[in-house]
């Protein structure tokens, strides 16, 4: 029971209480904020198992770009009969149900596997202090730095080769799916409810 | 459960992963406001991005060779910039439900004609 | 320190490692507090005289510097007022909310070589994101108070950090260009040495870039000129106009302890972080040599002097903040925005380019020869190139050398630390 151990139950107990907050509260706001907390104990969770970059980058682009716009989303369609929305009980069995049937499903496939369960690494200092930054900036840009050890540059290409086409194409994606977004979202006349005329 | 007992592996991140997924999934079928729903799409990208970080992480594994790699950190970066992107477009479409019907509850959008 | 305990003591590892911990929490607390309660005695002060008039005299002689303590004391003695239709639990939670990010920053900022509470290798990425995490303490805020004036300035503020994280982002990007690393660590590590090392004079680019940092940085923590979303004359107070007492301390911790934070960022990028203009404690060898792990007092008296010389460039850098404060008239939020926009976005990029291709081209910076930590010898532009060996150099990653090697693309590689494989050219 050391610190690693420690640290990971508080962080995935705020995460997975934060995500049951969500899906059990009917107040928007408080959803968009207990959303922010778990995502936020998401990103600790990358921290502690090492990917510090991805955990970084989760705190700014996830939390701090994709949950502020939601935020904003909620602040300008929170009208009061919107804030509260309540659910059948009918629906909220069935989703219990499936949920649940689900948890089951992936927890105990989780479990199953016995390679999968040691982590003896976490004690070794040598593995929890390694920077991956460099490693993933350089996969980024097409070079695997943690593959050299593979023979031959013509079976690196087939086998592990970089990001860079992805990068690229997730990049004109964005920019894209921006452009589109602003399009669609931009500030129209509101369409006045009329009576049926004649 | 054992689960305490022993050091951290890949099976306890697999299973805060699940619940993450399943409150997302959870989420997307019982909300009615739209930005409920949207909601719940990000708790389960998040679930299955642990998934990718614990395989890809050598702090986890036994021996101190990850299963995938750093390859489980780069899809991870991608799945986290597509998300951004998903959201966004849903948002849009959310606010243009809202000018146009004056309501985000998706139980009234049943209707094809805009 | 937790080894101190063990060891000497023999306390519990758990206990020592709590306790040391707690301690050093604690010492880092001190920093939005203590810092806070000077900042706006200096506020205070620097206002009155750019105003032409004295500020507090009265209490604690002639500087009035207990007036921060009877202010602290009355804002803790004030009745805790909430509006009627709020949310409660988002009210209180929001100012600490703010609090616990503008804090968190702090623990990745090092005060000397060494001495940071979290020593990461993404040390600015992490900086970046968490104090654009702070909106949503103001966000939470802004809608608690169930008060339209709060909420149009929360948003207003919340859009204006969010617009300015792009300029900022290119502006500290440029600095970590330079050195290599994200590491904060590092990037101070490399501008030891005389003053001619700190990046700021590194070249043209990054000198303007680092007043555009400036800006950003001042908008970012909303500081005026960009303060409008706060404003006394425009939104009554904005986001915290409902707030009163401890809770609205907390805010104002928070946001000079985002000013610390970001005054403390721009003296690691770009001027040389602990390291003085003069390398004092080099020339007379107290200094830990890179890559010493044991306790010397002189090391340590090393380390502290850089950690006081550290603190009193943040505080230059909040004087200033303050000083423009007072000068500048207010921007409206149209043109807050297309300052951001129009203005530093577009420089911020063109200038980041330009230091890119400096930094390639000249990677020891405008001088001569520049000798780092490591053994590492940069050449600069005015050195005497000759040869085609100009403008390579060895990154962090000496596993890309390897790369570029055995893909064959005739670039050849210096080997940091090993001066005997440079070549002619290097010698004076």
């Amino acid at each position: 029971m050391n610190w690693h151990t420690v640290y990971f139950l508080l962080f995935s107990l705020a995460a997975c209480g934060f995500a049951l907050a969500v899906a059990f509260s009917s107040n928007i706001v408080r959803m968009a904020f207990y959303l922010v907390l778990s995502l936020g104990a998401t990103a600790g969770l990358f921290f502690l198992a090492g990917a510090d970059f991805i955990g970084a980058m989760q705190l700014l682009i996830y939390v701090g770009g994709t949950l502020v716009l939601l935020v904003f989303g909620v602040m300008l369609t929170a009208q009061s009969p919107f804030i509260s929305m309540r659910t059948h009980s009918g629906d909220w069995i069935l989703a219990a149900v499936v949920g649940g049937s689900l948890f089951a499903v992936l927890a105990q496939a989780a479990v199953s596997v016995p390679q999968w369960h040691a982590g003896a690494a976490s004690n070794d200092p040598s593995v929890m202090a390694a920077p991956t930054t460099t490693a993933v900036g350089e996969g980024l840009l097409g070079v695997r730095v943690d593959a050299l050890s593979k023979a031959g540059a013509a079976q690196q290409a087939g086998v592990l080769s970089g990001y860079l086409l992805p990068f690229e194409i997730v990049s004109v994606h964005l920019l894209v799916v921006l452009i589109g977004a602003a399009y669609l979202a931009r500030a129209k006349r509101r369409r006045v409810m009329r009576e049926v005329e004649g | 459960m054992n689960l305490f007992a022993e050091p951290i592996g890949v099976t306890h991140y697999l299973v805060v992963g699940a619940v993450l997924f399943v409150c997302g999934a959870v989420c997307m079928a019982t909300k009615r406001n739209a930005l409920g729903v949207l909601m719940g799409i990000e708790l389960v990208l998040n679930g299955a991005n642990l998934n990718f970080i614990a395989f890809g992480s050598r702090i986890l594994h036994a021996d101190g060779q990850a299963s995938i790699g750093l390859d489980g950190q780069l899809i991870a970066v991608f799945v986290i910039v597509l998300a951004a992107a998903e959201a966004a477009v849903a948002l849009a479409i959310t606010l243009n439900f809202y000018n146009n019907h004056s309501t985000v509850d998706v139980d009234r959008a049943d209707e094809l004609k805009g | 320190m937790a080894d101190f305990f063990i060891h000497h003591w023999g306390w519990w590892p758990w206990l020592s490692d709590l306790l040391a911990g707690f301690i050093q929490c604690n010492l880092l607390l001190l920093v939005p507090f203590i810092g806070a309660m000077f900042f706006v005695w200096v506020e205070r002060k620097v206002s009155a005289r750019i105003q032409d008039r004295l500020g507090p005299t009265r209490t604690g002689g002639k500087f009035g510097w207990l007036q921060l303590l009877a202010d602290g004391l009355k804002l803790i003695t004030k009745e805790d007022l909430m509006p009627g239709g709020t949310d409660r639990l988002l009210f209180k939670l929001a100012p600490y909310v703010s609090f616990v990010f503008s804090y968190a920053a702090l623990m990745a900022l090092p005060f000397a070589d060494g001495w940071v509470a979290l020593p990461m290798n993404v040390g600015v990425f992490f900086i970046i994101a968490v104090l654009g995490l702070e909106v949503f303490g103001v966000i939470l805020a802004g809608y608690a108070s169930a008060s339209k004036w709060s909420l149009f300035g929360a948003m207003r503020e919340a859009a204006q950090v969010v617009s300015y994280e792009v300029p900022l982002g290119l502006c500290i990007v440029t600095p970590c260009l330079i050195a290599g690393s994200l590491d904060l660590v590092a990037i101070a590590q490399q501008q030891q040495g005389w003053l001619t090392n700190w990046f700021i004079f590194h070249d043209p680019f990054t000198f303007i870039i680092f007043w555009v940092y400036f800006t950003c940085a001042t908008a970012s923590v909303n500081r005026a000129p960009f303060d409008l979303a706060e404003a006394e004359s425009e939104l009554v107070a904005g986001f915290h106009t409902e707030y009163s007492g401890f809770r609205w301390l907390a805010f104002y911790m928070a946001e000079y302890g985002s000013m610390f934070t970001v005054a403390g960022l721009g003296a690691i990028l770009f001027f040389g972080g602990w390291n003085g203009p003069i390398p004092i404690t080099h020339m007379l060898g107290w200094a830990y040599k890179p890559g010493a792990t044991d306790f010397h007092t002189l090391g340590y008296i090393a380390n502290l002097l850089g950690c006081l010389n550290f603190i009193g460039k943040c505080i230059l850098g909040v004087t200033v903040m303050i000083w423009v404060r007072w000068t500048l008239p207010r921007l409206r939020i149209d043109q807050v925005m297309k300052t951001c926009l129009k203005y530093c976005t577009p420089i911020a990029a063109v200038m980041f380019v330009g230091a890119a291709v400096w930094q390639y081209e000249f990677p020891g910076g405008l001088w001569l020869k520049q000798t780092l930590p490591s053994g590492e010898v940069r050449e600069g532009a005015f050195a005497d190139h000759g040869g085609e060996n100009s403008g390579q150099w060895s990154v962090v990653s000496g596993q890309l050398l390897a790369v570029r090697e055995q893909e064959g693309t005739g670039i050849r590689s210096q080997k940091a630390n090993n001066p005997a494989t440079n070549r002619g050219q290097m010698t004076p």
